[in-house]
């Protein structure tokens, strides 16, 4: 059926969640992406945590709620809304955390997840190389066995890792079985960044903020409790961290409608030509038409319908939304456009979203491949 | 929140798909009649199924998906409004087609009755009539001399709407049939000795087209359901829903013409008959009139001094 109104139940979670952020999200942090911001967003992530709101949609022995997916989608919406700041944890609690849960051990989940929750470790991804990043699987890093210690040796190097240089671990994919297809001898592995033989370098993203780091292994020793997944399974297990990134968790709707209504706001308080307005009009329409389309995905995944490769879309759609807003604030804002202010860090941060998390011409590809059943080049 | 249609609404939907599917063109006015789908928007109690808008939404995309070269949907609209009127009768059974005048006498499908959204919501009998030459072939479209009189509704804004939003429904199922038959077609379709459709280019038209009109379904849907539960903002949902649906469809016209080349430049393939049926629903949908109805909701109008 559809009623598209919050149920009792929801009604109650969102008026709890909304009290409580109205009167605690911190405002005026300065970028997550610096050094000095990085560590205010730290301490809000850990009075979230602290108030049960870290991570609402985990079980409750892990710092959760055990909120529903209605009830996630909710507080994100109301997480925005309070004008909360972008989630620096996000890359462990939206990438790793659904991906330990599914493949982690018990052992795993209990030694891993209370920690990332309450914002102690902070995860980032090691994906890209520098020889490689749409083509994920040609990756050449590689992870030797080493039997004497019941664990792997690390070595190569990986980039683009956001926010690498202020985190504490890294979940990432290395060669195991260079004898094996692309596919075929990866493993996916989890490892602190303060082990032997890490070194992570930071550097500046489009924006100048030291958001990328990359991060150099040289035999780095890594025990055999810390593969995720099986050993040598590391794409199967990779490609559900990828569905999460391109999926509706990552990207709820709930930023792009607080981002939409804070652009009305901009257009009603500087003025709007025509022109201006239409497209203040359209991309507002675009948020609420990303928010239809992921309660309908969502009632979808509650049916048992699993979105796999149309979690493209959302990241396809999501995307180039998102670079729609900020392109339209930046056109309202005249000469301040060129100032640094929330809207030109966001219009430079937007650019990015059609490149990570596998680019939009691979987003498209894989959309006409799997979706809709078009042969393989 | 739940958004997934009810085991019913999926049902009615399979039966008109199927009916569709399997009976020819020219009996399909008469097949869906006798399945009851012209007093499917009547209440119950004036012997109709008492469908609701949201409801209708999945229906009127397979009428969309099947364009048939009947009024279907504007007949349905009709007949929900003739409570208590001696019409009722021959329009809900399908004795009766019924037609919503456009603008300056314009009647599509040459309807025996026709509704007019003036002053007041009016069915009435056109007086005369000449023939207009139609770009859409399946969708003739007369120019008649209307009468005064016939009110039916004096909610026109209401009746608007829900016109509205039967065509942009139908645009949805026009899209995803050309987006049907452009996957069909490039992937029989070879050179230098590959299917089309192997290639990058035509790809990413076939994921920009899925991507418009999976974005704009769940929005029509959600107009359904807001016209049905009388939201407050019913109004901007299904303004939001003709404008997704509008540009989805002719968008994905445009891309389906282009990946069938020449193939898709004729009238000896069927892919034009839904490329002009988007068209002409299409400009039944006044796309300015839509923004300015969101930008009213969202106290945009006239921002500039």
């Amino acid at each position: 059926m559809i009623d598209l109104r919050d149920t009792e139940r929801e009604a109650a979670f969102r008026e709890q969640a909304r009290t409580w952020l109205r009167a605690n999200v911190p405002s005026g942090l300065s970028s997550g992406d610096t050094r000095e911001g990085f560590a205010e967003h730290l301490a809000w992530e850990r009075l979230l945590h602290a108030s049960g709101w870290a991570v609402v949609s985990w079980p409750r022995e892990y710092g959760g709620r055990a909120a529903s997916l209605w009830e996630w989608l909710i507080f994100e919406e109301e997480y925005y809304a309070a004008g909360g700041p972008h989630r620096v944890t996000q890359n462990g609690i939206f990438l790793l955390a659904p991906t330990l849960f599914e493949f982690g051990t018990k052992e795993q989940q209990d030694r891993i997840l209370p920690r990332m929750a309450a914002a102690e470790d902070v995860w980032c991804q090691g994906w890209s190389e520098p020889g490689v990043g749409s083509d994920l699987a040609a990756i050449t890093s590689r992870a030797v066995r080493d039997e004497g210690g019941a664990g792997w040796r690390l070595t190569g190097q990986k980039t683009w890792t956001t926010r690498g240089a202020f985190c504490t671990h890294l979940f990432g994919l290395f060669r195991t079985d260079p004898a094996a297809s692309r596919h075929g001898g990866l493993t996916y592995f989890l490892v602190p960044l303060h082990a032997e033989g890490v070194t992570v370098r930071g550097f500046g993203r489009l924006d100048g903020d030291e958001g990328f780091a990359e991060v150099f292994f040289d035999e780095v020793f890594v025990p055999d409790t810390d593969v995720l997944g099986g050993v040598h399974e590391g794409w199967r297990v990779a490609m559900a961290t990828t569905g999460s990134e391109r999926g509706p968790i990552l990207r709820a709707p709930g930023r792009f409608l607080a981002a939409a209504d804070r652009l009305v706001a901009l257009a009603r308080e500087r003025g709007a030509s025509p022109r201006l307005r239409e497209r203040v009009v359209r991309a507002w329409v675009g948020a609420q038409a990303y928010r239809l389309f992921t309660l309908h995905q969502v009632s979808g995944v509650l049916d048992d319908a699993a979105p796999g490769a149309r979690s493209s879309l959302n990241k396809l759609y999501w995307s180039e939304l998102d670079i729609a807003l900020h392109e339209t604030a930046q056109e309202l804002l005249g000469a301040d456009a060129a100032l640094e202010q929330p809207w030109s860090k966001g219009f430079q941060f937007s650019l990015g979203g059609p490149i990570y998390a596998g680019t939009n011409e691979i987003q498209r590809t894989i959309v006409a491949e799997r979706v809709l059943g078009l042969p393989r080049s | 929140m739940r958004f997934s249609l009810t085991e019913d609404q999926v049902a009615l939907r399979d039966a008109v798909r199927d009916l569709l599917a399997q009976t020819p063109a020219e009996s399909v006015w008469d097949a869906l009649a006798r399945l009851g789908i012209f007093a499917s928007a009547v209440p119950r109690a004036d012997g109709g199924l008492g469908l609701s808008d949201v409801d209708l939404v999945p229906l009127l995309m397979e009428i969309g998906y099947a364009a048939p070269p009947h009024p279907v949907a504007e007949t349905i609209l009709a007949a929900s409004l003739l409570a208590g009127d001696p019409r009722l009768g021959e329009v809900m059974s399908g004795e009766r087609r019924v037609a919503v005048a456009g603008p300056d006498g314009l009647v599509p499908y040459g309807g025996d009755l026709v509704l007019v959204l003036d002053e007041a919501v009016r069915l009435v009998t056109p007086l005369s009539s000449t023939v207009e030459r139609s770009v859409d072939p399946g969708r003739a479209i007369l120019r008649a001399r209307l009468p005064g009189g016939g009110v039916v509704s004096d909610d026109v804004p209401g009746t608007r709407r829900r016109a509205d939003l039967a065509s942009a429904a139908q645009l949805v199922g026009l899209g995803r049939r050309m987006l049907e038959l452009t996957i069909a077609y490039v992937q029989t379709r070879q050179q230098f000795g590959v299917p089309v459709g192997s290639f990058q280019a035509v790809k990413h038209h076939c994921a920009n087209a899925l991507l418009e009109l999976e974005f704009a379904a769940p929005a029509v849907l959600a107009a359904g359901w807001s016209l049905a539960s009388r939201t407050a903002d019913a109004a901007r949902a299904v303004s939001m829903a003709a404008l997704l649906a509008r540009e989805a469809a002719t968008r994905t016209a445009r891309l389906a013409i282009q990946c069938h080349g020449a193939m898709g430049y004729t009238v000896e393939y069927e892919l034009h008959r839904f490329a002009k049926r988007a068209w002409a629903l299409s400009a039944t949908i006044d796309i300015d009139e839509h923004l300015d109805r969101i930008a009213e909701s969202l106290s945009l109008e006239g921002a500039r001094p």
